[in-house]
């Protein structure tokens, strides 16, 4: 494993560790889905977690808002540590910690309200704003999610009468206005078409001047085109982690090597 | 040839079936609109003001059903105000909080049974529980025989409903901090609204044809009372106790007290139709 070049790049432009993963093993019950990860997620850069399906990228990325903590008999040990404090352990509530990390699914989830409100409940979580305030939080939130122009005549209406792209793009617009520290990307284009694909990617690209990312994604091109880091992993172990541009023209892996030219998976 | 002999057997057998299927579900449609046609015919006749405005009368006089449908209106109100918060809540339970606790499971099996339950032994239940204790029937006692009843039809069909409600959309809405409580009420109540609302209709429609339950708990009054700590008329008790008569004036109060009954549950339940299909759309 090639660890050096990332750590070195990322002395380059100044970037620090948000998240270090440590020795994270994970549990579905009694199956051992994730084996020692050890993984940095540099602050306002973007990470790809790539790999076949099943190889616990998704697992990987639910762990680090615990939103696994939902369901039962799933358990995560190691270490995640969170500007140093370890997130698994801290003392700080599941909601809270999912108010600094936020997060957007594989399929557009927007809650069953109007536009205007799929933006203002987060922020009302946690803020107590007037009016204009919250005016401005969720125009902010939108025009951040290049939604604005398209949907600021109906706010009122219902965030499920959007098309797909636009509802992803209200996701996206409801993560930021929560004003998180990192955002977790679930395949968010495995369900959208290219046009709308190509503005969610130009979206990610603006945001991490701003935000720690972390994306999964299936899509090598994608990864590529809008990543600045990537970890690939097979059956539950991270095999290769390096910067994304190293990781694509010249893995150190041969598994890595098979899989970005499509031998598998 | 024998593959020709086969596919003739089989489309005389598909013939045969189909044909006993139309058959049983024209039996069923036949035997429903004679109900329903001899409910109007025989209940329209006796629908005029007096209905709404007069008591029950004494035998060989004139009268209405005004006592009768005012205790059903306010047993049937009270029964659901006591029952549907409680369904709603155990409801919640089972699909939210306990869904993977063995508590949940139990729960389920007993509000299955409480379901299934004849409507007489809750009856029964309260009559010893309460009438009792209390020495004497009472409309408090009947709302809350009825009130039984509503529990298991609402928690199921709140169970049912908040199921649907798909995980992605509790997984975004913890995603952005919600705590749990907060997610079910604006997040998950909101998302399954109409279906809740309709198992508290069908609720209303069920309860609100129940003699059983009432014949032992509010027994029945010929007099105006709005007392629940007395006595209280029925509509459907009214009907058992007037259709059994020997009097033609009183069997006649039956019938449109009956009509009555069937049009409200059929409103009932084409308003929960339509709330479903809407949502449906």
């Amino acid at each position: 494993m090639n660890a050096e070049s990332p750590a070195e790049a990322a002395r380059n432009t100044g970037q620090k560790e948000k998240i270090s993963i440590r020795n994270l093993s994970f549990y579905y019950d009694q199956t051992k889905a994730l084996k020692d990860i050890n993984l940095p997620l540099y602050e306002r850069a973007v990470t790809a977690f790539i790999g076949p399906s099943g190889c616990g990228k998704s697992t990987l990325l639910r762990i680090l808002n615990r939103i696994y903590e939902l369901y039962p008999k799933q358990r995560a040990e190691g270490e995640v540590l969170m500007d140093g404090e370890n997130i698994l352990t801290s003392k700080e509530s599941a909601d809270s910690l999912r108010s600094r990390v936020g997060m957007v699914f594989q399929k557009p989830t927007p809650f069953p309200m109007s536009i205007y409100e799929n933006i203002s409940f987060g922020i009302k979580l946690y803020e107590r704003l007037g009016k204009a305030e919250l005016d401005e939080r969720v125009e902010s939130a939108l025009r951040r999610a290049a939604l604005w122009e398209e949907v600021k005549d109906k706010l009122n209406t219902s965030g499920q009468g959007l098309s797909g792209g636009q509802q992803q793009r209200l996701c996206i617009a409801r993560t930021v206005a929560v004003r998180p520290e990192v955002i977790l990307f679930d395949e968010p284009c495995s369900a959208l078409d290219p046009i709308s694909t190509a503005k969610i990617e130009e979206l990610i690209d603006e945001l991490k001047s701003d935000y720690t990312i972390a994306i999964v994604t299936h899509n090598m091109q994608q990864a590529a085109r809008c990543t600045n880091y990537a970890a690939f992993m097979f059956l539950g172990e991270l095999i290769e982690f390096d910067t994304t541009e190293k990781l694509f023209t010249s893995p150190s892996q041969p598994k890595t090597q098979e899989y970005i030219t499509g031998r598998f998976g | 040839m024998a593959g020709t002999a086969l596919a003739l057997r089989r489309r005389a057998r598909s013939k045969v079936m189909m044909g006993l299927s139309i058959a049983s579900a024209v039996l069923g449609l036949v035997i429903l609109a004679i109900i329903l046609g001899t409910l109007l015919y025989k209940g329209v006749a006796g629908l005029n003001g007096a209905v709404f405005t007069e008591m029950t009368p004494p035998p060989g006089s004139q009268g209405g059903l005004l006592n009768a449908i005012f205790g059903s209106v306010v047993m049937t109100a009270i029964g659901i105000v006591i029952g549907a918060p409680i369904s709603i809540l155990a409801g919640t339970y089972l699909a939210e909080y306990g869904r993977y606790r063995r508590l949940a499971h139990v729960v389920r099996f007993i509000n299955d049974i409480l379901l299934s339950a004849p409507s007489i032994v809750i009856g029964l239940f309260i009559y010893e529980l309460l009438v009792t204790t209390m020495g004497h029937f009472s409309g408090i006692a009947g709302a809350l025989a009825l009130s039984i009843l509503v529990i298991p039809i609402v928690v199921r069909t709140t169970e049912d409903m908040l199921r649907l409600v798909p995980d992605t959309l509790r997984e975004a809405a913890a995603s952005v901090g919600t705590q749990r409580w907060r997610m079910i009420v604006s997040i998950a109540y909101r998302a399954a609204r109409t279906g809740i609302t309709t198992g508290v209709l069908l609720a209303v429609a069920r309860i609100s044809g129940e003699t059983a339950p009432l014949l032992f708990t509010a027994l029945n009054n010929q007099f105006w009372s709005t007392d629940l700590n007395a006595p209280l008329a029925s509509l459907p008790v009214i009907i058992f106790q007037f259709a059994l008569s020997p009097y033609e004036d009183w069997q006649q109060l039956a019938w449109t007290g009956a009509l009555l009954i069937t049009l409200s549950v059929l409103t009932l339940s084409i308003f929960a139709r339509m709330l479903t299909a809407k949502k449906a759309k």
